[in-house]
């Protein structure tokens, strides 16, 4: 069962940390990407960089920013191969940003066609 | 005949479905075949008689429908993917046993990925074998609300693969957490004065106590919903609510304290000493005339300590108030954050008025009164600020 993991950054990004603590979670997030099943996605930007893009009776309109607020923007991605939820959810539960002030949604991927 | 076999129903349905969800893997393909089951049964039944073995029974026939179904929509579909069933499914059935799943199935439906809301719902559809309607009506929500509730929370077990098992040790004591928590709630729904509610929960307890004989908080509940329930016709005098100290010891149910009691020696005897046993045992002396105040305050404070919550030391400063005197209780009020909680300005009332600060105790009382839902605790409220008018 494939699951598509959101990562929101909420605090976790703006928070000053001391090198130590940096270099503990990149070593963390390291830890993370060597599950088995887990790709990671990307690297995503800031949102701050993000344009929108609609169309509109035939017209393109675009817009700076992300399509929700910046706080609640998207902040990465990954797709997880896991038996079940419970799966999913200890291995969201050990990426950093979840206990750093940010957030993981785990979404089941679906078969739409 | 007919009480019979609504009470073969009742106790079965729960078993049943979760042995069918556990074959088919699917809730609503088993709650289809359950219902056509038991709609056979019903007819059959009060003919040929009860089979030696009705779960069984109704598992058997259940599954035998469901296979059927499967293999007739996949014929008319000519689905791709091909659906795992055992084709000897029908002879196989072991008439004397089927698995006992309910437990899987109660860790599912209490999945922490479900809103409270629907853990409850589902638990009490599924175990319970409550209609839609009877729980929108528990609930005060109109039956389409809980209908899409139910169908929501389906849908995500399935499209989430919510997992159909009983939690790895690792994660049992959260996952338990929630079960009970679920329980208890469906509990307090009923306590409010829904009677088939509370008695709807406690036999989900005793289910819980049954299946997981060896877990201290689960024996805990069982015995604390035990010891409040006996307490259903104490409570209320005439459609009043009354207090606990003025409630009538003879209207307390002695066999179900009795139950009550055996329930909490289990659960001690495991070694419990969490929430729930706690807040049994302080139920337990509850039940004792005259009450030993003193014990009950340890135990308040105990429980304080487990839970960190204000609203225990709330009732832990009544307890006070009644061991040492209102002004030690008081003492303890003033020193909570709690000035949204009606009980805590109905308390300070209480103890004000035992002090014989009429004043201030009326002003709490009013307090307590901007704050107070439920009708019948704001009778009580209205009547003390009419049996202490204000003084001149």
């Amino acid at each position: 069962m494939q699951y598509v993991l959101l990562i929101y950054h909420g605090t976790s990004l703006t928070t000053p940390r001391p090198e130590e603590e940096r270099k503990r979670i990149y070593a963390e997030w390291a830890e993370v990407n060597k599950t088995p099943g887990l790709t990671g996605g990307l690297p995503m930007g800031l949102p701050e960089n993000a344009t929108t893009v609609r169309v509109e009776d035939g017209k393109t309109l675009t817009t700076d920013g992300p399509f929700v607020e910046i706080k609640e923007a998207v902040g990465g991605y990954a797709v997880l191969e896991a038996d079940d939820l419970d799966a999913a959810i200890e291995l969201a539960a050990r990426i950093p940003t979840a206990r750093l002030g940010g957030a993981v949604e785990i979404r089941p991927s679906e078969t739409y066609w | 005949m007919v009480a019979t076999l609504e009470q073969v129903f009742r106790d079965q349905w729960g078993r049943v479905l979760a042995a069918l969800i556990g074959f088919l893997g699917d809730f609503d393909l088993a709650e289809e075949a359950a219902q056509e089951a038991f709609a056979i049964a019903a007819e059959r039944w009060p003919q040929d008689g009860v089979p030696a073995n009705p779960g069984a029974w109704l598992v058997a026939t259940a599954r035998n429908r469901a296979i059927n179904r499967i293999r007739r929509d996949r014929t008319l579909a000519a689905k791709t993917r091909l659906l795992e069933v055992p084709q000897a499914a029908e002879d196989t059935m072991d008439a004397t046993a089927f698995p006992d799943e309910r437990l899987e199935l109660i860790f599912t439906c209490c999945h922490p990925a479900l809103a409270t809301e629907a853990q409850v719902a589902l638990t009490l559809r599924t175990l319970g074998g409550l209609t839609t309607g009877e729980i929108a009506r528990a609930f005060l929500v109109p039956e389409p609300t809980m209908a899409q509730r139910l169908v929501r929370a389906k849908r995500k077990i399935k499209a989430a693969r919510i997992p159909f098992r009983v939690p790895p040790e690792h994660l049992l004591p959260d996952r338990l957490d929630a079960v009970l928590a679920v329980v208890y709630l469906i509990f307090n729904q009923g306590y409010g004065g829904r009677g088939d509610l509370a008695a709807e929960a406690l036999w989900l307890g005793r289910a819980l106590a049954e299946l997981l004989p060896d877990q201290p908080e689960v024996h805990g509940l069982l015995a604390l919903m035990l010891l409040l329930d006996a307490r259903r016709a104490a409570r209320f005098r005439d459609g009043e609510l009354v207090l606990l100290a003025d409630q009538d010891h003879s209207l307390l149910d002695t066999a179900e304290i009795a139950q009550g009691r055996e329930a909490l020696d289990r659960a001690l005897a495991l070694r419990g000493r969490g929430p729930y046993v706690v807040q049994a045992a302080i139920a337990s002396l509850h039940a004792d005339q005259p009450r030993d105040w003193p014990q009950i305050a340890v135990l308040y404070g105990e429980l304080s300590r487990l839970t960190g919550s204000p609203v225990v030391e709330l009732n832990r400063a009544v307890a006070i108030a009644e061991a040492q005197g209102p002004q030690a209780g008081l003492e303890i009020v003033d020193r909570l954050s709690l000035q949204d909680y009606h009980y805590l300005h109905a308390t300070r009332g209480e103890l004000l008025r035992r002090l014989g600060r009429t004043q201030e105790a009326r002003e709490a009382y009013r307090r307590a009164l901007t704050l107070v839902h439920d009708p019948a605790e704001r009778r009580l409220l209205q009547r003390r600020l009419a049996e202490h008018p204000p003084s001149r």
